[in-house]
């Protein structure tokens, strides 16, 4: 018994190692290994030519100064017999041997008296004035050099030529080459780029990291109705809410033409919303106030959004007018004007974002609490009757928005199967679920948030920035905002998978302690979650950044801008002394990055 | 007055956690609850501020039932309950200041508080409960640096800020030494006689209980075994509560 089990244990071993032989074999077969090519002559010294330019990087040059040196030299020699010639030994001077020879005969050429450790080329230079190049000299350390070259096959002439060498010297002091500073240029950008990208997807990451933490959304349950009437009311207030932004923003954009009506409307509007907000949300309510007193206390804080949204339009404006004066006037920090032109538009380009998520969450929770209080008060039957009539209406809000985007997307144009029809099924399904269900029951409507939002981060993270540079490249064109964006989207995805996950592995008993003073759900995040994440994030953050940057060195090689982009260039173009100063420089800043990082994570963590 | 009737919890897996249970607790009232461990003491008190849903029974508190109350309006009877933890679950990272003030967050306007901005007087409030407590001068300085001990005590001054009229302490003493232990169950006894709070604790040493409290209630697998003065509980209840082989130690 003991034998029989040995011997199959041998044997599965056996065909477990054959298993892997022949995977990795097959492994070898689809890559291609091949050694051979590696120690082929041709490819070595092509790749000696690769290494060596690599190894002289294209960052410093010189100014250069030319010295020429001649001798005349005849070419054939004269009938009289060899010349005689003159060399003024004072300075640099050359000497062939011998002073006259015919064409593609060989010569010995010395010089004498030059600066040492030069080069140059040496030129046989006819009547006609053009130049011959026989050959390159290089002094020894004591100015001197010796080479024998051929002449040129050249119709002879009776009159002296000459042969010139031409010492070629550095003067002046070193200073950057062209393509270094291109280079720099595109390394801030790239460094740059990694920046913006980690903000917004930081940021982003932040909000939706809460909605993606399973310990968070799992206690949040709510019965059909509430659900289905906050569904509702989530859709019709980013509705209304991109409306009134519109209008507001026409309306703003009229008054926008003089900056004195700018700047007083900025004023008294915050004024004005400063006092309603005084008002209408006291400091500290020990009872809680007549309906009356509530629904006024609404209106009023609807009125003080409204002017909130001017605000910002205002503010966006003036952002225009400093941006345009600070670019026009400050020579060359003009660049601060258009950031702060850039910024602006992105206020002005988020306040109908801001709008639709602001009303869309007030009708949104607002239409819940209804929903929970009709769930709480009235009777099941009646909870139901009432949940099949707005889980029908939800469904088939829902269906006729996906309809729609389906439409949008592949251009069907057939009302009835984009519209009507999904319609009509969101309806069916709205009101089977509403049947269903117990009615007063709380669903777990915040495990299904969660299930969505992580597939969605799954998803978005699954794809590589290198490929979503291709759809932003043609969205923005190419460059370094393609980069940014593509980068950004990306880091969202992936803080916001890593930050929920600390979120989950808080502490419950302070998020406990916290809910029982009464605390509701904002406050228990705000006083127990965040002090709990502070310092994980922020680790996050700092990796992610360092991640970008190394990202954003080959974002351009899909067209998204910084560095990448130049690199890609000259190794298409088979510069590999540029490439090697633009790897150079991503070694640098990376490093750099490493080391910054890793001293700024000691200190915070 | 509270009064918890056939209150009943069964945890997922049809833990059965809570069975039946009923009960009064005058105003006032200092009660202890005691109980081996996994007899259902936090699920207990865990139900009153439905930290914990029960699954049937009612638990009646001035008129209201507790277990039909609606989010907003447990809300608003939770700042009314203050809660004590064994492990004080005080948020470590935040100032002990923060960590007392959070007591008033069922109070205050909750657009203001997510910008860590009181009202003067809350802080006043909060500052006041320190020095009830003996800790003032900890009041700026990280929750996680203080002691055992002083941790309980801001617990007990969170707790305090919600002006309770009642305090379910969960076993409040069981993570520190006797000497402490005693120290916070006077002030709790302290709160109890001069403000006149409901005191329900759960407590695992007899001697606090005959110490410290009114009347005591015993809970042994869910169920209710002793309901009346500490000094009723004898031998014979006792071996009812703790189990035949349970010896009496202290
Ligand atoms: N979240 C939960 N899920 C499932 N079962 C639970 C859960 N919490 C507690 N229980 C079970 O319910 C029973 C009562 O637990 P409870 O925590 O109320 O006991 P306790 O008297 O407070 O014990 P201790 O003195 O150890 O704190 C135990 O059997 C426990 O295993
Ligand atoms: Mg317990």
């Amino acid at each position: 018994m003991k034998k029989e089990r040995s011997l199959l244990r041998s044997i599965g071993i056996a065909v477990a190692i054959i298993v892997v032989l022949v995977v990795y074999a097959f492994a070898f077969s689809v890559t291609d290994v091949n050694f051979e090519t590696t120690r082929s002559e041709e490819r070595l010294t092509q790749l000696t030519r690769i290494l060596r330019a690599l190894a002289h990087p294209d960052i410093i040059e010189y100014d250069k100064e030319e010295m020429d040196v001649e001798v005349p030299f005849y070419m054939p020699c004269p009938e009289d017999g060899e010349p005689e010639i003159e060399v003024d030994k004072s300075g640099p001077y050359i000497v062939v041997d011998p002073p006259c020879a015919g064409p593609k005969e060989f010569v010995t050429i010395n010089g004498f008296n030059f600066i040492p450790e030069t080069r140059g080329p040496l030129n046989f230079i006819p009547p006609s004035g053009a130049k011959l190049q026989i050959g390159n000299f290089e002094t020894n350390s004591d100015g001197e050099f010796e080479i024998k070259t051929e002449l040129p096959n050249r119709q002879p002439v009776e009159e002296a030529q000459i042969i010139r060498a031409t010492a070629r010297m550095n003067v002046g002091s070193p200073r950057l080459s062209p393509l270094a500073w291109s280079t720099i240029d595109k390394i801030l950008e790239t460094v740059f780029l990694a920046l913006l990208a980690t903000t917004f997807g930081t940021l982003l990451a932040i909000f939706i990291s809460f909605l993606a933490a399973r310990n968070l959304m799992e206690e949040v349950k709510s019965p059909l109705t509430s659900v289905a009437l906050s569904v509702l009311g989530w859709t019709v207030g980013i509705g209304l809410g991109i409306q009134v932004a519109r209008w507001i923003g026409g309306f703003s954009e009229s008054l926008s033409e003089d900056i004195i009506v700018i700047l007083v409307g900025i004023l008294i509007s915050s004024l004005v919303i400063w006092l309603i907000v005084r008002w209408a949300v006291p400091a500290e309510e020990i009872k809680q106030p007549k309906l009356s007193v509530r629904i006024a206390r609404l209106l009023a804080l609807a009125v003080a959004a409204g002017l909130v949204l001017f605000v910002f339009n205002f503010i966006a404006y003036l952002g225009f007018y400093i941006g345009d004066y600070l670019e026009d006037n400050l020579g060359p920090f003009g660049f601060l004007g258009n950031f702060v032109f850039q910024l602006s538009d992105i206020f002005r380009m988020i306040t109908p974002a801001l709008a639709a998520m602001a009303v869309g969450g007030v009708l949104g929770s607002f239409s819940g609490r209804i929903g929970q209080l009709v769930s709480d008060s009235w009777s099941p039957n009646a909870v139901k009757f009432i949940n099949v009539i707005v889980s029908g209406i939800a469904g088939a809000t829902v269906f006729a928005l996906v309809g729609a985007g389906i439409d949008w997307l592949y251009q069907i144009g057939d009302l009835t199967r984009t519209f009507y029809i999904p319609a009509g099924v969101g309806a069916l399904l709205g009101m089977a679920l509403a049947l269903w269900v117990t009615p007063k029951r709380a669903l777990p409507i915040g495990s299904v948030i969660y299930t969505i939002t992580r597939t969605l981060l799954n998803a978005t993270r699954s794809i590589e920035p290198l490929i979503y540079v291709i759809i932003f490249v043609v969205w923005v064109g190419i460059g370094p905002f393609a980069g940014a964006l593509a980068l950004g989207l990306h880091t969202t995805a992936a803080l916001a998978k890593l930050y929920s996950e600390q979120v989950e592995s808080i502490l419950p008993g302070p998020l406990e302690a916290v809910q029982a003073t009464g605390a509701n759900r904002i406050q228990t995040i705000v006083y127990a979650v965040v002090p709990q994440i502070v310092t994980p994030y922020i680790s996050f953050t700092m990796y992610r950044w360092d991640i970008n940057v190394r990202m954003s060195t080959i974002i351009g090689f899909a067209g998204g801008g910084g560095i990448g982009f130049l690199l890609q260039q000259n190794i298409r173009l088979l510069d590999y002394r540029a490439a090697s100063t633009q790897m150079i420089a991503i070694a640098i800043v990376v490093a750099t990055m490493d080391y910054t990082s890793s001293i700024l994570r000691k200190r915070f963590v | 007055m509270l009064e918890v009737k056939n209150l009943t919890k069964i945890y997922p897996g049809d833990v059965l956690a809570l069975d039946k249970v009923s009960f009064k607790v005058e105003p006032g009232e200092f009660l202890a609850c005691i109980g081996l461990s996994g007899s259902g003491k936090s699920t207990l008190l865990r139900c009153i501020n439905r930290l914990v849903e029960p699954t049937a029974g009612e638990i009646v508190w001035n008129g209201v039932d507790i277990t039909r109350a609606s989010q907003d309006e447990m809300l608003r009877i939770r700042r009314k309950m203050g809660m004590v933890f064994q492990h004080f679950n005080l948020v470590s990272r935040s100032k002990v200041l923060t960590n007392v003030l959070a007591g008033r967050l069922g109070y205050v306007n909750p657009f203001m508080s997510v910008f860590n901005r009181f009202p003067k007087k809350d802080i006043d409030l909060a500052m006041q409960q320190l020095e009830r407590v003996g800790i003032t001068d900890q009041a700026y300085k990280r929750a996680d640096e203080l002691s055992g001990g002083q941790q309980q005590r801001v617990g007990i001054a969170r707790a305090m800020v919600q002006e309770p009229e009642m305090i379910l302490a969960d076993e409040p003493v069981a993570s520190l030494d006797p000497v402490l232990a005693h120290t916070i169950m006077q002030y709790l006894e302290q709160i109890n006689k001069e403000d006149g709070v409901m005191i329900l604790c759960s407590l695992h040493f007899l001697d606090l209980v005959h110490r410290y409290a009114d009347r005591a209630i015993a809970l042994n697998e869910g169920l209710l075994m002793f309901d009346g003065p500490p000094g009723e509980i004898d031998d014979e209840k006792f071996k009812e509560i703790y189990g035949k082989e349970a010896e009496r130690i202290g």
